[in-house]
């Protein structure tokens, strides 16, 4: 459970971000949350809940936006999604995924903020 | 008063903190000609033995130590420390893995002298540290024969992270009925160029071919780094 950790790692950036930005009040965070991040969902959102309490976050969602596994395939010649986590191969063909390009990330990505 | 809400495109990497750490113990691990190994498992796979043998074998030759992370207790250290190689314990108390800071942390505070060879051994845990980059060079997953052949499938994310497959405890492979083509079969499935040893550190099985291939990694790394030296040597 490294998630709390995730969750006041997303705080901190937010509370910077607020504070360059001059933003009073933040309703939502968006996270991007790659399939091979290493981090729960539920569990993120739980400690984000949480952790938030009792700072300027209060009271504001976090959003996680789940991305798929993609992958460099040789085979077809372009980018394709994995057949999941367990089977990390082209889902059109079955080659062997060894170049991913995505899937890994764990991000700040957006923030809705009330003038 | 304007109240509707703005939506502000970010771009942050949530991790950028341990990463920009990492990336710097990296660079001073390269500029010091240190190779460093990660090690990640389950609680009792044997990562401790594991290392305790490696690094008996390999200090008679290089310049060995550990850094060796628990929630509790210096009882690994204190096993790890009979290799006769300089050890030190990272207690990370309720934390469930290492992160960059902690390993920059116990070596500033460490009079360990120049090193050829750092092992990292992460707290017993297939979740958390796969998120954490430590700055290593080598990453390695243990997993013993009694764990069950589809531990990569539940736990695909740590075994992708790794670099090498160590599956221990060889010697209760019949008792325990272990499938080794299903195990490859699965760990290919979440990291196909992944490198495969079987060992038993308790009675010695097979750690040769181990000790090998890291001594030829350690040569690896250091090459550019003495002709580097005999260089400034010459000139």
């Amino acid at each position: 459970m490294h998630e709390l950790s995730i969750a006041l790692s997303i705080i901190e950036i937010v509370e910077e971000e607020m504070q360059s930005r001059g933003a009073q009040q933040i309703l939502a965070v968006h996270v991007r949350l790659g399939a091979l991040s290493g981090v729960v969902k539920d569990a993120l959102i739980f400690s984000y809940d949480t952790a938030s309490e009792q700072t300027a976050l209060a009271g504001s969602r976090l959003v996680v936006e789940e991305v798929p596994v993609v992958m460099d395939c040789p085979e077809c010649g372009q980018r394709r999604e994995v057949r999941s986590p367990q089977q990390l191969c082209c889902a059109t063909c079955g080659t062997s995924a060894l170049d991913i390009v995505q899937g890994r990330e764990l991000l700040v990505s957006g923030l809705e903020v009330l003038e | 008063m304007n109240s509707q809400p703005r939506i502000v495109e970010v771009r942050k990497n949530i991790l950028k903190q341990n990463d920009v750490i990492a990336r710097r113990l990296r660079e001073r691990f390269q500029h010091e000609g240190i190779f460093v190994m990660s090690l990640v498992s389950s609680p009792g796979s044997g990562k401790t033995l594991f290392l305790e043998k490696l690094m008996s074998v390999l200090r008679h030759k290089y310049r060995v130590a550990a850094l060796v992370g628990d929630l509790a207790t210096e009882n690994d250290a204190l096993r790890l420390a009979r290799s006769g190689a300089p050890v030190k314990q990272i207690t990370t108390g309720t934390l469930c893995h290492l992160e960059a800071s902690m390993v920059e942390q116990a070596l500033n505070g460490w009079d360990v002298g120049p090193l050829d060879v750092l092992f990292v051994e992460n707290v017993g845990n297939l979740v958390c540290p796969s998120s954490y980059d430590l700055g290593e060079k080598l990453r390695v997953v243990l997993m013993s024969v009694t764990e069950g052949e589809d531990k990569p499938l539940k736990y695909p994310t740590i075994f992708n992270g790794a670099d090498l497959a160590v599956i221990t405890k060889v010697d209760l492979a019949a008792a325990a009925e272990f499938d080794s083509l299903s195990l490859e079969r699965n760990l290919r499935l979440v990291r196909p160029d992944i490198r495969i040893f079987y060992v038993s550190a308790k009675n010695g099985d097979a750690m040769d071919s181990c000790v090998d291939f890291l001594e030829a990694q350690i040569r690896t790394l250091r090459a550019p780094l003495h002709a580097e030296r005999q260089i400034q040597a010459v000139t």
